[in-house]
């Protein structure tokens, strides 16, 4: 990882193949992408063209055949990125406040700083009232915020999501959307947002970045300028869509498909 | 039965060890087998009172639950052990694969030569032979534990920067495997208990010798008062180590 400007993250010719039954499978071809600090950027595409696989490469989970990840170190007591999955994945023999705190263990303080960072987390996401819970007493959408305070809570400069929303439902999932646009606001952190729904994509982010085909190529960027609070399915959102979804035509059907 | 529930639970296997006692008093009290060989229950307190007398009791409990802490300390570690060692590493797996294989069809008992010639009549002979029977159980439910972690909650681990292999055992691996692990030991505790009479039996001092000598009498009534004694133990400590693992699982749904 090299340096890049202060809070920015640089993919340079990032490529990635996976041993397959036939060979190689190529996963991503040559995606060059820029995250400027504080920006809300989405990655839409349709299933296995490896956008979740972007952000397993920025978080360390994945390494690429060719290509480089640039970011700042980040500042002591932080990471330079954190990672909330489609799944909550919580620890089951964790409390909840336990389970925020888990990255904060590996960045050397205290205890009692490390709960008092984990308290701060939940009361952000709403659940301040849960810390003693165990994770099998949650619904799906608080085990998901309390996946993202867990993601929250160790400061990253950049926040990566893997279609964190997906497995919930409609109405949960909206007001999560909306929830992670008021904590955006009031935290300004960068945040790396990969989905297969182009109108959450529409309705959550500054620029939307398309990615199709296989091995997944970056095909087109969208910028979306309207202010929040943003209608949703109505106007320039709906015009917006519909842009985004001629950019991939000839590419598979794209709402609705699972991961 | 219109007992109410609780009643009810407590009522039903008191009646069943009820039945039990009445069949087991009444067979040879018919005569239907010589009260030699099978001692009615009514003579076991009068046995038990003269075996708490002589100080017999006292001393083989003593020295039986010496040798079975131990033994089952020793093969419960190293069980736990050599289970997350080989769990975690494919490389150690593939080593011991066929040591396991030549090593764990062998019965404790056939260990017994070989535990006198290597430590002799003593007690490091009993924790020995008890050592390995439990070794076992709680190796191979401890790699099956360490196996089945979730993959997902280890890539947790290593996404929050927790990539050796001790942080991820420590912080993922160990906690996510604990009901597994525990549920060999629980299979433990009792098996254990079995090893004790096999170590005792060429001449330590305890419980199984205890039977031992008594059997060479024909006192059957004092190999059924140890019978009973160590199903004593067993159900306690049985009772005592659920509560534990209840607690430690007080995580689980």
């Amino acid at each position: 990882m090299g340096v890049a400007m202060e809070g920015m993250i640089r993919l340079k010719g990032l490529s990635l193949a996976f041993p397959g039954v036939q060979g190689l499978t190529r996963v991503l071809d040559n995606v060059d992408l820029d995250i400027a600090p504080g920006e809300f950027l989405a990655i839409v595409g349709p299933s296995g063209v490896g956008k979740s696989t972007i952000l397993r490469v920025i978080a360390g989970l994945a390494r690429p055949n060719t290509g480089t990840v640039e970011m700042a170190a980040p500042a002591p007591g932080r990471r330079a990125v954190s990672l909330v999955f489609q799944d909550a994945r919580l620890l089951p023999w964790r409390t909840v406040i336990d389970n925020v705190a888990f990255g904060l263990e590996k960045l050397s303080m205290p205890r009692a700083e490390r709960r008092r960072r984990a308290a701060e987390a939940l009361t952000l996401v709403g659940l301040g009232d849960l810390v003693d819970r165990w994770p099998h007493q949650l619904s799906g959408g608080q085990r998901q915020r309390v996946a993202l305070a867990r993601a929250l809570a160790v400061e990253p400069e950049t926040l990566l999501m893997d279609e964190p929303f997906s497995a919930l439902d409609a109405i949960t999932r909206e007001s999560l959307q909306d929830e992670l646009i008021r904590l955006r606001a009031a935290t300004g952190r960068t945040i790396l947002f990969v989905t297969h729904d182009i109108d959450e994509a529409v309705h959550l982010a500054d620029r939307v970045v398309v990615l199709a085909g296989s091995p997944g190529r970056i095909v087109a960027t969208h910028r979306i300028t309207e202010a929040h609070p943003r209608s949703r399915g109505q106007g320039r959102a709906a015009d917006q869509a519909k842009a985004i979804r001629a950019s991939l035509d000839g590419e598979v059907l794209i709402n609705g498909a699972a991961t | 039965m219109t007992l109410p529930s609780l009643g009810r639970s407590i009522a039903a296997p008191v009646f069943g060890l009820a039945v039990l006692l009445a069949i087991w008093e009444a067979i040879p009290g018919l005569g239907l087998v010589n009260p030699a060989f099978l001692p009615p229950p009514s003579t076991l307190p009068a046995a038990f009172l003269r075996e708490l007398a002589s100080g017999q009791w006292t001393l083989a409990i003593r020295n039986s639950l010496g040798h079975y802490t131990l033994g089952l300390a020793i093969g419960v570690l190293a069980g736990i052990a050599f289970g997350i060692i080989t769990g975690m590493a494919r490389f150690a797996e593939a080593v011991t694969s066929w040591v396991v294989r030549v090593l764990r069809p062998i019965p404790g008992l056939a260990w017994v030569p070989f535990a006198i010639i290597w430590f002799g009549v003593s007690p490091s002979a009993a924790v020995f032979i008890i050592a390995i029977g439990v070794f076992w159980i709680v190796y191979f439910a401890t790699h099956g534990a360490i196996r089945a972690v979730d993959r997902d909650l280890i890539e947790v681990a290593e996404a929050f920067g927790f990539r050796s292999a001790p942080e991820r055992l420590l912080k993922v691996m160990l906690p996510a495997a604990t009901p597994g692990i525990l549920v060999g030991v629980r299979t433990a505790i009792g098996q254990a208990w079995m090893a004790v009479v096999a170590a005792e039996i060429f001449g330590v001092a305890g419980l199984g010798q205890r039977m031992m000598q008594a059997s060479s009498l024909i006192a059957t009534d004092i190999v059924v008062v140890y019978m009973l004694t160590m199903a004593a133990l067993y159900g306690l400590l049985d009772t005592l180590f659920v509560r534990l693992q209840t607690w430690v699982l007080r995580w689980k749904a």
